[in-house]
């Protein structure tokens, strides 16, 4: 018997045997290097992981708004308080940037907001640890923002062009957070005693959540492998984690601060700073929603939905009515 | 002139800091921008007028120092700054309110004449022309939404309607300033303010409270509200355990 000729061929098959060739051409696109934008075909695959990295960096923006806002009524000068007040509002916007971005994936912003309240969706670790003095100010704008510069600069080359866009015009604001968070640090070190003894408890508390802002080791990271091929992800946790410690250590140094770690020391050969095993435990307990403030801020978030909830509707009845208004004029 | 400006500082510094407040807890991620933007503007034009004010004085005092080292009894600012935030609408209508206040002073103090004074004016008056709109945009959403948007904005004018009075009232510092060529014609600046807030409340469909009371006042020589209190105790903690310190 003949084989069947392909325009024969059931639907369904058909279909699969055109996913192949597209998705033979899409990984060529990938290897030449070119940018993928919102109307090309895509792997569902590639979509989804788009779907849920972006839209988790939008949640960290947007819950990293708290522990900040937690200092803006305590900013012990008003140009500090007005940068913090610029710095939470930045943020802000990035949130609202990169949900923008996400929605470009065939997704919709309230849904992945309901993601974030009821739980399901996740967002950076860091920001379940409370803020406890005023220079956590400092330390989180050149900590936090440092290692998300050192992700973000990486992602600004990412294959998906949106997303790419975003991480470029993002790096140049969070490049302004990290210096003038750093400059905060500065003052506190060379401070009063007391400013001194301030900044390297927040160091202290920050230093090892801020390595694992970088994700799960690279020999226990799930989403990796696949994210590399795509170039989605350019360099490995790792590698991004030991190029954050690379470039921190000198301005800890330089400001004559320490960071709580007896296994740090450099590697004169491969010109790494060398650190020490990163409590994994704790990182999976914060993950799995029992860091320390992981309840606060989601109940945080929450509140402000629902106290929201008849300022929304009103906005919604009142742009009704102006529709209305206008037909009728019409 | 201390005095005066003081007063003007003290306003945008406490209404400011209240607008700050929302950071992170507004009704959609849109306005947590807004607001913070807003909060921004006001907290840099009490730092130009605080500046200000101790540069007039002459008694070394930075516009920090004046924030940060004053007690409550020494605020100038207007009692309607100073109330808690409350809901959406609340903060809404006070800022409506004080907004049109505001860019009627600047208008005035745009032309005045204190060339330094005469240059914040004119800045602020882009700024609070901005505020203005939007806090007019919110009016006719909340106010013309639905049933209970309704029923909460008009509960929030009712209740603010008595601190308005002191936005125009008029005395002894006025009078001191007038002389360097500062002028700010209250009555004159009373009435435009009622006929822009009129405008706006009848296209939200909201109503001047019928019987609000007598006016509200004290700000201005320092018998404020019991919030005030909070709030500077929380806004100064930090600066005034470390006295001496830099930050």
């Amino acid at each position: 018997m003949m084989p069947n000729p392909p325009e024969l061929a059931s639907g369904a098959s058909a279909e699969a045997a055109r996913d192949v060739a597209r998705e033979a051409a899409f990984d060529a696109r990938i290897a030449a290097g070119e940018s993928i934008e919102p109307k090309d075909w895509m792997p569902e695959r590639y979509r989804k992981q788009l779907i849920r990295m972006m839209s988790q960096h939008a949640h960290s923006e947007v819950v990293g708004m708290l522990p900040e806002g937690n200092w803006i009524t305590r900013a012990p000068s008003l140009r500090r308080k007005m940068s913090l007040i610029a710095k939470v509002q930045d943020e802000g916007g990035h949130g609202l940037y990169i949900y923008c971005g996400t929605e470009t994936l065939g997704v919709d912003r309230h849904d992945l907001v309901e993601q974030l309240l009821n739980g399901t969706a996740k967002y950076s670790s860091i920001f379940n640890y409370p803020t406890l003095s005023w220079a956590d100010m400092g330390v989180i704008g050149w900590l936090v923002d440092g290692a998300a510069i050192v992700n973000q600069t990486i992602l600004a080359k990412t294959s998906y062009g949106p997303y790419a866009r975003a991480m470029i015009r993002i790096c140049k604001e969070e490049n302004f957070h990290k210096r003038q968070g750093y400059e905060i640090v500065a003052t506190l070190a060379k401070g009063t005693p007391a400013q001194r003894a301030m900044v390297q408890d927040s160091v202290n508390r920050f230093w090892w959540p801020s390595l694992m802002m970088f994700g799960p080791s690279d020999t226990n990271s799930p989403n990796s492998g696949e994210l590399r091929r795509w170039k989605v992800k350019r360099k490995t946790n790792d590698e991004l984690r030991q190029r954050f410690v690379n470039l921190t250590i000198p301005q800890v140094q330089a400001v004559g601060l320490t960071v709580p770690d007896p296994d740090l020391a450099y590697n004169a050969t491969t010109e790494d700073w060398e650190f020490g095993a990163i409590d994994w435990a704790e990182f999976n307990e914060v993950v799995r929603g029992n860091g320390p403030c992981n309840r606060e801020r989601i109940a945080a978030r929450r509140a402000a939905h629902d106290n929201g909830q008849w300022v929304r509707a009103a906005a919604t009845a009142h742009a009704e009515k102006q529709a209305q208004n206008k037909t009728e004029a019409a | 002139m201390f005095e005066f400006l003081v007063r003007l500082g003290d306003d945008r510094l406490v209404i400011g800091h209240r607008m700050a407040e929302w950071c992170g807890h507004g009704p959609i991620l849109e306005e947590d921008i807004a607001l913070a933007n807003i909060a921004l503007d006001y907290t840099g034009q009490a730092s130009a007028l605080l500046a200000l004010a101790g540069d007039m004085e002459g008694k070394g005092r930075s516009d920090d120092a004046l924030a940060y080292f004053r007690d409550e009894t020494q605020f100038r600012n207007a009692l309607i700054t100073e109330l808690p935030i409350g809901d959406f609408g609340f903060t809404i209508v006070r800022q409506f309110l004080f907004d049109c206040h505001s860019v009627l002073l600047w208008e005035a103090l745009a032309a005045c004449g204190h060339a330094t004074l005469a240059g914040i004016a004119a800045k602020a008056i882009k700024e609070d022309t901005y505020h203005l709109r939007h806090s007019s945009e919110w009016m006719r959403k909340l106010g013309d939404g639905t049933a209970e948007s309704h029923a909460r904005v008009q509960a929030s004018l009712d209740t603010l309607w008595r601190y308005t009075g002191e936005l125009f009232e008029h005395d002894a510092v006025d009078d001191a300033v007038a002389a360097l060529g500062i002028v700010v014609p209250h009555d004159t600046r009373a009435a435009r303010w009622r006929s822009l807030v009129d405008g706006v409340l009848r296209e939200a469909t909201l109503v001047v409270p019928a019987s609000p009371g007598p006016m509200v006042t004290g700000g201005r020589r320092g018998r404020h509200t019991e919030h005030l209190g909070h709030m500077l105790a929380e806004m100064q903690i930090v600066a005034r355990s470390h006295p001496g310190a830099s930050w």
